[in-house]
């Protein structure tokens, strides 16, 4: 198990990434969008309700934004345990 | 020049594109036929994924259908994208690590068992059949919409078209031309959109146009006048528990069908698939973000230019009198006041999803009947656009119909030619023929697909909660735990697509039975609140469950599955051949 080191340190490094976005994703679409969606019809983003707003429009900006955080951070994370191609 | 003419020409034009981009990436082997050769790069990749996923319905479809709900529409716009974080972080890099040509090939070798992989072969099977006779009809629809042809011989055309560039170009000649029919779709989708937004809102930017003008305002009042509920008020149509979980079902259906799965095969490395689904959602994205805005305009301008106006005058202008010809728009005069009344309820007796005109449903005072798919097809001619505007419509109509029919013909053939025929029944087969099988596999394929496009059954639409639910129940899971859990054995991961699987199939059954098999009531309601088209996440849930109990009494797979395991958790090594 021993030379694996390195490599078991990438994969929970990937691991940690990987949980800190989901909890973004699952939190804009599903808590912000569905759950929070009523209370949140008072706030307004310019004249649109603000929980209608993140459920048609931003949350799929988010989604976007996470995918492309994450081949971002991995990119460099690869680089750093050398494991890239 | 008249619309017509245009129609002719550039669909023409486009379609002979198609066919030489199918002659100029002709392949040789089955590298090239079922993985592009693993050359595409990331922004290329994304454009075809996007055009892969964006079918026929997310093109002509989904705007009406999101108008029609309201809020409640989110369901689908956050469920059809956020199955893609799920993709890019879940599934898309090590897939493509593993380096072979289809999904069952994964869950065939992570479990060493070939139960597994006929499971998965078949799942697939089943899922791309019941897409493709949409797309197939979608495909005759735009031709008879747009160019009065027959509905069967526009199927047959595409039919043909989709042919020659999938059966000679295989994934390659199917990847160039799904970029070509991305970038012909998301054109000739805004143009219309940036029209109808700066006609009614002086914004021409659908997104901004949604926030900073009062017309979400006006359109509130408008629909409480009516009877309605707020347009932007949530849970008028489902209740908070079942929008979550078709959404949640939705996305993880999304992330497990194996025609959009295959497309992170075709990079040439862990990075690239990487990027290549940031690329795909951002070009979905533009598409996605416009729907809900065109749905709130349209939905706004139709029921201005309808409610309390004098039939006579209504009947005047021009693309009323087009669309009312189509049916896809019908009216009906039922108090006999010569004025049109918007209200809510259903202006003509529904009779197994579909209105019967000359039957008006007296028990509630709507005189309007709007098809979904009017949304979209009339909005050029709303905004008064030149005639090759509205070709362009069709054109991008039958690109988004095409490129998804193509996708899910390479799924089809692999899961017959190579996981069925090669790695189960013939694994000696030689190069060339199982390159020739595969060719061959698509035209049963090509044939089923035609057929149901000529002659839909009434219940495609209800199955297609088969397919997410199925996806989402069977492949996502077994994928998902076999690359994340090492421990993970073919004991547990069999129990649990078989308990997945079954359980979604008979829920979905139960709850669609009137469709299916033609009793008076659904067998069952819901699941605990949870319809159909969520039930799938359930269905998830057990699997994993399932899966994670029974691997966990039996013993852990061998050494070398386990090696094969930390083998895909690392980029490095994905541009080498394997030796097959």
């Amino acid at each position: 198990m021993n030379p694996q080191n390195p490599v078991r340190a990438y994969w929970r490094a990937n691991l940690r990434l990987i949980r800190t976005l989901l909890l973004v994703w699952a939190l804009v679409s599903y808590g912000l969008g569905i759950l929070l969606a009523e209370p949140l019809s008072q706030f307004r983003i310019g004249t649109l309700p603000l929980g209608f707003w993140i459920a048609q429009q931003g949350s799929i900006y988010v989604f976007v934004l996470l995918i492309w955080l994450y081949a971002w951070r991995m990119d460099r994370l690869d680089r750093e345990y050398d494991v890239h191609e | 020049m008249s619309t017509e003419l245009w129609t002719y020409l550039l669909v023409g034009l486009s379609f002979a594109l198609y066919l030489y981009i199918g002659y100029a990436s002709r392949v040789r082997d089955t590298k090239g036929f079922y993985v592009a050769g693993r050359g595409v790069p990331p922004v290329a990749n994304g454009a075809a994924t996007a055009a892969d996923w964006m079918s026929a319905a997310s093109f002509i479809s989904m705007a009406g259908l999101i108008s029609a709900m309201g809020y409640d529409g989110a369901i689908y716009l956050m469920g059809w994208t956020g199955g893609y974080v799920l993709l890019a972080l879940l599934l898309a890099p090590y897939l493509r690590k593993y380096r072979r040509f289809t999904v069952p090939d994964f869950i065939g070798d992570r479990y060493a068992s070939n139960t597994a992989r006929a499971l998965a072969a078949l799942a697939t099977l089943f899922i791309s059949l019941v897409y493709v006779a949409g797309q197939m009809r979608g495909v005759g629809i735009v031709f008879s919409r747009f160019l009065q042809v027959d509905i069967a011989l526009g199927v047959l055309v595409g039919v043909l078209v989709v042919a020659f560039f999938a059966v000679l170009g295989g994934m390659k000649g199917v990847t160039w031309t799904q970029a070509v029919q991305y970038a012909l779709l998301i054109i000739a989708y805004l143009i219309p959109a940036f029209a109808i937004a700066f006609m009614l809102t002086g914004v021409p930017i659908p997104q901004l146009a949604l926030v900073a003008s009062d017309l979400p305002e006006r359109l509130n009042q408008i629909q409480t006048q009516l009877g309605f509920a707020e347009y932007t008020q949530p849970f008028q149509n489902k209740p908070m528990l079942d929008v979550l979980a078709i959404t949640a079902a939705l996305m993880v259906g999304t992330a497990g069908l194996p025609h959009v799965i295959i497309r992170f095969y075709t990079t040439p490395d862990v990075r690239s698939a990487r990027y290549s689904a940031f690329w795909a959602l951002l070009f979905i994205a533009l598409l996605y973000t416009t729907a809900p805005a065109v749905a709130m305009f349209a939905r706004y301008n139709l029921i201005n230019t309808l409610h309390g106006k004098p039939l006579d005058e209504v009947r005047q202008i021009e693309w009323v009198a087009k669309w009312e010809k189509t049916r896809l728009l019908a009216f009906v005069d039922k108090n006999g006041d010569g004025r049109l009344t918007v209200a809510k309820g259903n202006a003509f007796t529904m009779e197994g999803g579909k209105p019967n005109f000359d039957k008006p449903d007296m028990s509630n005072p709507n005189e309007v009947f709007v098809d979904n798919d009017i949304i979209v097809l009339s909005t050029p001619e709303v905004a008064r656009l030149a005639g090759f505007v509205i070709a362009l419509v069709a054109v991008g109509g039958l690109a988004a119909a095409l490129s998804t029919a193509s996708g899910l013909l390479i799924a089809m053939a692999s899961a017959v030619a190579h996981d069925l025929y090669y790695r189960i029944w013939n694994p000696r087969a030689p190069e060339r023929l199982r390159l020739l099988v595969g060719r061959l596999a698509m035209l049963p394929a090509l044939g089923v697909a035609a057929y149901l496009g000529i002659n839909p059954p009434g219940f495609v639409a209800q199955v297609v909660a088969f397919a997410f639910g199925l996806a989402a129940a069977g492949l996502f899971p077994s994928i998902l735990l076999g690359i994340f859990d090492r421990r993970m054995n073919q004991q547990g991961a069999v129990a649990g697509m078989v308990v997945g699987l079954t359980f979604t199939a008979c829920m979905i059954a139960l709850m669609r039975s009137p469709q299916l098999f033609g009793t008076p009531q659904p067998l069952l309601k819901d699941f605990f609140g949870i319809s159909a088209e969520g039930i799938g996440v359930v269905g998830m849930v057990l699997n994993m469950a399932t899966a994670l109990i029974v691997s966990r009494l039996t013993p852990p797979p061998p050494e070398n599955i386990q090696q094969l395991v930390d083998e895909i958790r690392i980029p490095r090594g994905a541009g080498e051949a394997l030796d097959e």
